[in-house]
């Protein structure tokens, strides 16, 4: 049976299509569920008295505010501080030895799909901790489709459930305030971070190569040609030898010759060389 | 398989909290105040003590700087858990010696979380 808010099939469908239009990400039949779950704020902010209203609505202006709205609360944000602690100590480890390699050159550092800002702001701790052999802290270009999770990260503003998941309390104390029960990154840390939306699937990456890149938990949400393409995006941000980090159960295997596995780091990607081509034929 | 005394004069949060550790493989034992606390732990250490700051008989506070001048050999892993929220309160249970703190309310994530953090989980 269906129930008063349910969603018909067409207007999930357009639902999902909108979500993978402007993202890229597509939201498996088996949560489907979420759409429902996910849009009920929309509904009680916005007076409307059910979903098939709101789809009513959307379909008068696909390209508005309202659509801006639906996007952003659909996106799974899920993210945590230090989220998975070997892979920082790995990157602390591997950024230490590029840094070595490269000199005085300032290393850069780009985490791509940052969402509300907790994977960043990580990094700017790591390396504000860990001052010794950088001539000057890396530069950390944190971006994300979604305008929303970028103002939370540019505030640094967390809730006691959030600030809880991942951050030990000695760097919670060190470098967060309480304001009115949520918890605020001192501006020092957040100065560390520049903040930018950027769609993985359509725009082009920050300006300039990077020597590492975090794309952690990001390609999986995406079909197997769109993660070709991003690989591409992402190879063409990357120096020669640079690492790029995915996700626990994420890899480059039959998808693309751009990375291949590191020896040195697990779960991390090495950057080849131009003559690196995307695999067409794979997957 | 670690072990992990509660220590609280809550019978619910202790319920909670045993639910949710045994869900994380660790064997639970309980303790109602910072006095009955401090005999289990001089009796057989556990790996860690999850510990509430009010408490009748002996504070969590109190049953810290005990453990602390107790001379015990196997120092168990000492996480604050409490509605004592406040960066002060923070700072002087750290300064204490705490090795982590959680504050109420609190869920699954944020425990395995914090277990983790101080290499228990």
């Amino acid at each position: 049976m269906i129930g008063a808010d349910a969603l018909s099939g067409g207007a999930m469908q357009l639902i999902g299509s909108l979500l993978e239009q402007r993202t890229g990400q597509q939201i498996a039949a088996n949560r489907a569920w979420r759409i429902e779950t996910a849009l009920k704020p929309v509904l009680r902010e916005r007076g409307l008295p059910s979903l098939d209203a709101l789809v009513g609505q959307l379909l008068g202006a696909r390209t508005g505010e309202l659509a801006d709205q639906v996007v952003d609360v659909l996106l799974n944000q899920e993210t945590s501080f230090f989220r998975d602690v070997a892979v920082h100590d790995q990157v602390a480890a591997a950024a230490t030895a590029m840094q070595a390699e490269i000199g005085n050159r300032r290393l850069r550092i780009w985490s791509a799909g940052c969402s509300t800002g907790q994977e960043p702001l990580s990094l700017a701790m790591l390396f504000a901790e860990k001052a010794e052999g950088f001539p000057m802290p890396p530069e950390i270009v944190a971006t994300d489709v979604s305008a929303a999770a970028l103002a939370r990260g540019r505030a640094g503003r967390y809730s006691q459930f959030e600030i809880q998941r991942g951050l030990p309390v000695r760097r919670m104390v060190e470098w967060f305030d309480t304001v009115d029960g949520e918890w605020v990154a001192r501006p020092e840390l957040v100065r560390r971070v520049q903040f930018r939306q950027q769609n993985l699937t359509a725009d082009a990456p920050p300006p300039g190569k990077f020597d590492l890149i975090l794309c952690r938990n990001v390609m999986l949400y995406f079909s197997l040609p769109l993660r070709r393409q991003v690989f591409d995006r992402l190879a063409s941000a990357i120096r020669p030898g640079g690492l790029l980090v995915l996700g626990a159960g994420e890899t480059v295997i039959g998808l693309t010759d751009h990375f291949t596995p590191s020896e040195a780091y697990r779960g991390f990607y090495r950057a080849s060389g131009p003559a690196a081509t995307t695999l067409a034929a794979a997957g | 398989m670690k072990t992990c005394l509660v220590v609280d004069d809550s019978k619910v949060i202790r319920k909670v909290a045993r639910h949710i550790l045994e869900t994380l493989d660790f064997e639970v034992r309980e303790a109602g105040d910072g006095r009955e606390a401090l005999d289990s732990c001089l009796a057989t250490p556990p790996d860690v003590v999850l510990l509430d700051w009010n408490m009748p008989v002996m504070s969590g506070m109190d049953f810290l700087r005990a453990l602390k001048n107790s001379g015990i050999e196997q120092r168990p892993k000492v996480v604050f858990c409490t509605t004592e929220n406040g960066m002060a309160y923070i700072r002087a249970a750290i300064e204490a010696g705490a090795d982590e703190y959680v504050m109420k309310p609190f869920d699954r994530e944020t425990l395995e979380s914090k277990l983790q953090i101080v290499g228990v989980a």
